[in-house]
């Protein structure tokens, strides 16, 4: 009994940090429409920083507590949202996400730099001093904690309910341009909520340090404990909030007490929150399609059959040439870059054409992988059904996500791939405890390819394979759809197109795609590590996809060769790999807007100079988003108004 | 006979009831009215008619069958199309590639690979916008993109057209056009229901009108007399009395729907009439 009691007040704390952290997520998403998927990231910066000041400067706790939440955090959040997230409210979800995952991995890569891995400590609030209630030990840490959690929610009733700005707020929620039309100020709002959002982020960091440990990682997957908090509430409520992070906290903390803490199902306990996140996103009532205009994104131009098989024999003469004088190592990082762009192809489908986003991309890679060794059938045969079984999962992720949009789509992919790393990679189907897995070499049509220079062209003619498909499919009338569905879900239903099941055979499509390039990949290298999977792979892979150009089958291929070069410039500098991170993440917040990317620069240029066309190649930024909608006002353009300006 | 009946809808947004237990038909082969001073619930009630907003209480019935729980495509593959008052245009295709787009959906996934163009420029052509065929559809003018909604829809064959202002943006003789080719479809057995604040266009085409004020049908009738109902006028002067900022736009349509002149309100000027029960400003 006392030992029930104490997990559920450990689950209390827990919760009550939970909820700090998901009080300031909500905030800032029903302020602004961007859900910044970078708030744990926030928070694991501050608590750096708070443990920079305390310990390693030496300042006075409580002058570095002040610093951070009241001076540093709040200054962060305001420079966020004005600099980099301004104006995407209104842009489509697969942009404002990618500028927030750029946040995240930018920070982590900044918080390596700063402040390199090494053991640090963090005490707990006036160290172990406690109280017993009940025969149950409370710290003074947990108290506070809990107390804090108390404080917070009455101070953001009081803000929302008894304050002027507040009342904007709520208004900002409900509608951004009535706010504007009745003398608000929208604007000051977002950097407002921005700014308290980073300081909560901070508090929920540095209250949680003490137990998890400053961790790049762990803090920044809070993330997930808030945004599975926040969505009992649609991350709209914040209340309903307070009641998800609890429950989530207590839950947790039960899990930790009675479920196994060895064998198959050890990982159960570390992905409590994903699964809670899954149930809730399960449960909750269909989501109704939106209406509002986006305007169409330019999108680069898309060749002919012809012209890209001509390239793609143009292509291979390169590689060839290329790969012929490569050492055995260089060999390996070429095909590696291969793979990667195949990976890429599956987000053009996706995220270019289909304006969905994944962060679980290299997961689908590495169920491929395990597949395709799993399986034992070395052929094609064994490539094929390797890619049929990611495309299953693939189609598995999008099924509970069926019925809402496509922002929780995205998110429940990042609690995917946490649960696979941690739970299913783990288990002995899969890569078992130690991490590794051996793979036989693929042999086609009986003939094993032992020779690296040939197995690697086999892979650069796999990736032009899928890019012709994938091109030929964007040409077609599925294409066509998809393009479609991007720019108005409202109008596709109405002419009665049943988007759940297409977005659910698109995402299985293009995990397919990656479980390819998985299965592939293992073939070449022979052993394959479960970490080369994880959830941290992927999301430079997606920044890099939209950076290089997410809707061109070239800018995959830059992107695969870049990506390819990411660990290379960080191993041989082992001093900066921090900083390869952080350029990475930074520069997908400055070019994440685009999302054709550097590629249609590329074509930009050619254009140029075999002067063809004289049209310029217009690139979508931030004033093409569309114009703050809502309201009538915006419905007619000008064109409508001179005839009426007559008939007066 | 009717082919739609809209039977005790009541749309509520929080404290704000967009529409207040209306209750309206639609017949066959005929064209219908739906006329309403701004914030009247005029396009919450398409909304909830297509499906793609929930009424808090009611039933929908389309061709006898109860569709209230139905989702919005399978309403629209028993035969229901519409266009938006705020496009939704497919901006980053051509106007034929938006109707290609139709045709593929309604062809299903069968009749998805065969492809031809005939019917959809045979459409384009219907409508008279064939020669924006070729331009990317977020380009084209709003007259323009409007009709390209319903070639959309048209190449769906429907049964049901509900048309969201479709005459915004068209000029005075396209505007003429565009009545004719309404006539033309209601004569191939459509049934059009129509939200449009051009009186003139309404009273020259429209068989039955039905008006909604503060989310109530206030009156039904042909043309002459709602025209001639003293509740009518009154809703439409009534707006002008009371709000103060609306006194612009609530005269002009008052004025409208007696001397029978225009028209479209200005848009910035519909903006500030009755904010609070704008039906796109309030999203559920």
């Amino acid at each position: 009994m006392t030992s029930l009691l104490a997990f559920t007040v450990l689950g209390l704390f827990t919760g009550a940090a939970y909820s700090i952290a998901a009080s300031g997520l909500v905030l800032t998403y029903a302020t602004t429409r961007v859900f910044n998927i970078a708030h744990g990231a926030m928070g694991m910066v501050m608590a750096f920083t708070f443990w920079d000041l305390a310990y390693r400067q030496g300042i006075p706790t409580p002058v570095a507590l002040f610093l951070v939440l009241f001076v540093i955090a709040p200054a962060m959040g305001w420079f966020v949202q004005r600099v980099m997230m301004r104006g995407l409210g209104e842009a489509p979800v697969s942009v404002s996400l990618v500028v927030s995952v750029g946040l995240f991995v930018g920070l982590i890569g900044l918080a390596q730099q700063v402040w390199p891995p090494a053991a640090r400590t963090v005490q707990p609030f006036f160290g172990e001093a406690s109280i017993s209630i009940f025969g149950v030990v409370v710290t003074a840490h947990q108290l506070i904690t809990i107390g804090l959690a108390a404080v917070v929610a009455g101070m953001l009733y009081l803000l929302l309910n008894r304050t002027r700005i507040g009342t904007a707020m709520r208004a900002s929620v409900d509608n951004h341009q009535l706010l504007q039309l009745y003398g608000g100020n929208p604007e000051r709002v977002a950097a407002l909520s921005w700014a308290i959002g980073a300081s909560l982020a901070a508090l929920a960091g540095i209250l949680l340090t003490p137990v998890i440990g400053l961790d790049y990682f762990e803090l920044t997957l809070l993330v997930i404990n808030a945004y599975a908090a926040a969505m009992l509430g649609r991350l709209k409520s914040l209340p309903m909030t307070f009641v998800g992070a609890m429950s989530l906290g207590v839950l947790q903390s039960y899990a930790v007490a009675y479920l196994p803490s060895s064998g198959q199902l050890a990982g159960l306990r570390a992905v409590v929150p994903a699964i809670f996140l899954m149930v809730i996103i399960i449960a909750l009532p269909q989501a109704q399609l939106r209406i509002g205009q986006v305007k169409g994104l330019v999108s680069v131009p898309v060749p002919s059959l012809r012209r890209s098989l001509l390239t793609a024999v143009g292509a291979v003469f390169l590689a060839l040439a290329v790969t012929v004088g490569l050492s055995d190592a260089n060999l390996l990082l070429a095909g590696t870059a291969a793979t990667y762009a195949i990976v890429m192809l599956s987000l053009v489908l996706l995220t270019g054409y289909g304006g969905h986003l994944s962060l679980s991309q290299f997961t689908f890679a590495g169920v491929g992988a395990v597949a395709y060794i799993q399986l034992g059938s070395a052929n094609l045969f064994g490539v094929f059904m390797a890619a049929v079984i990611a495309a299953l999962v693939g189609a598995l992720v999008a099924l509970p996500v069926l019925r809402l949009t496509g922002l929780y789509l995205a998110l429940s992919t990042l609690a995917f791939a946490v649960v696979m790393d941690k739970l299913v990679f783990q288990a002995d189907f899969a890569f078992s405890t130690d991490g590794f897995l051996e793979a036989e070499r693929l042999s086609v049509l009986g003939v094993v390819i032992t020779n690296d220079t040939s197995y690697v062209m086999l892979m650069i003619l796999a990736f032009l394979a899928v890019g012709i498909t994938v091109l030929a499919v964007r040409r077609g009338p599925v294409g066509r759809i998809l393009i479609a569905m991007r720019d108005s879900p409202a109008a596709c239903g109405t002419l009665g197109l049943d988007q759940r099941w297409f977005r659910v055979a698109l995402f299985g499509a293009s995990a397919g795609i990656a479980g390819l390039a998985g299965a592939l990949f293992a073939s070449m290298r022979g052993t394959i590590a479960a970490a080369e999977f994880n959830v941290l792979a992927s999301l430079p892979l997606l920044l890099i996809a939209v950076v290089c150009g997410v809707t061109s089958v070239t800018g995959a291929a830059f992107g695969g060769i870049l990506l390819m070069l990411m660990p290379v410039v960080s191993s041989s500098n082992p001093g900066l790999a921090g900083l390869v991170f952080a350029v990475v993440g930074f520069g997908a917040v400055a070019l994440g807007r685009n999302p054709n990317g550097l590629a249609s620069l590329g074509f930009l240029a050619g254009r140029k100079v075999w002067g063809r066309y004289g049209d310029r190649l217009p690139i979508w930024t931030a004033e093409d988003v569309p114009p703050a909608q809502t309201g009538p006002s915006q419905t007619d353009p000008p064109q409508a108004r001179p005839e009426e300006v007559t008939t007066r | 006979m009717s082919i739609l009946e809209v039977d005790s809808v009541v749309v509520r947004f929080g404290g704000v009831v967009a529409v207040n237990n209306a209750n309206y038909a639609v017949a066959e082969q005929q064209i219908t009215g739906l006329i309403g001073p701004n914030g009247a619930g005029k396009t919450t009630s398409f909304n909830v008619i297509t499906g793609l907003q929930k009424p808090t209480e009611g039933r929908v019935r389309f061709q006898g069958k109860d569709i209230t729980g139905l989702p919005v495509h399978r309403r629209a593959r028993m035969g229901m199309g519409r266009t938006f008052q705020r496009l939704e245009a497919f901006g980053s295709l051509s106007v034929r590639e938006n109707v290609q787009v139709a045709r593929d959906i309604h062809a299903g996934l069968r009749g998805i690979f065969r492809s031809g163009r005939s019917d959809v420029d045979g459409v384009l052509e219907r409508v008279g916008i064939i020669q924006y065929a070729d331009e990317r559809a977020d380009n084209v003018p709003t007259g323009v993109a409007r009709l390209l909604e319903l070639a959309r829809c048209l190449v769906g064959d429907p049964k049901l057209l509900l048309l969201d202002e479709p005459s915004s943006g068209l000029d005075e003789s396209e505007t003429d056009e565009f009545g004719e080719l309404l006539k033309d479809l209601a004569a191939e057995g459509r049934a059009i229901l129509m939200v449009e604040h051009d009186m003139d266009l309404v009273m020259s085409v429209c068989d039955e009108i039905h008006v909604l004020d503060f989310g109530t049908i206030i009156a039904t009738g042909d043309p002459a007399e709602v025209r001639s109902n003293p509740k009518v006028q009154e809703a439409y002067l009534g707006a002008s009395v009371e709000d103060h900022d609306a006194s612009g736009a609530g005269r002009h349509v008052a004025e409208d729907l007696t001397e029978q002149t225009l028209v479209d309100i200005p848009a910035a000027e519909q903006t500030t009439v009755v904010p609070a029960v704008n039906d796109q400003g309030v999203r559920g």
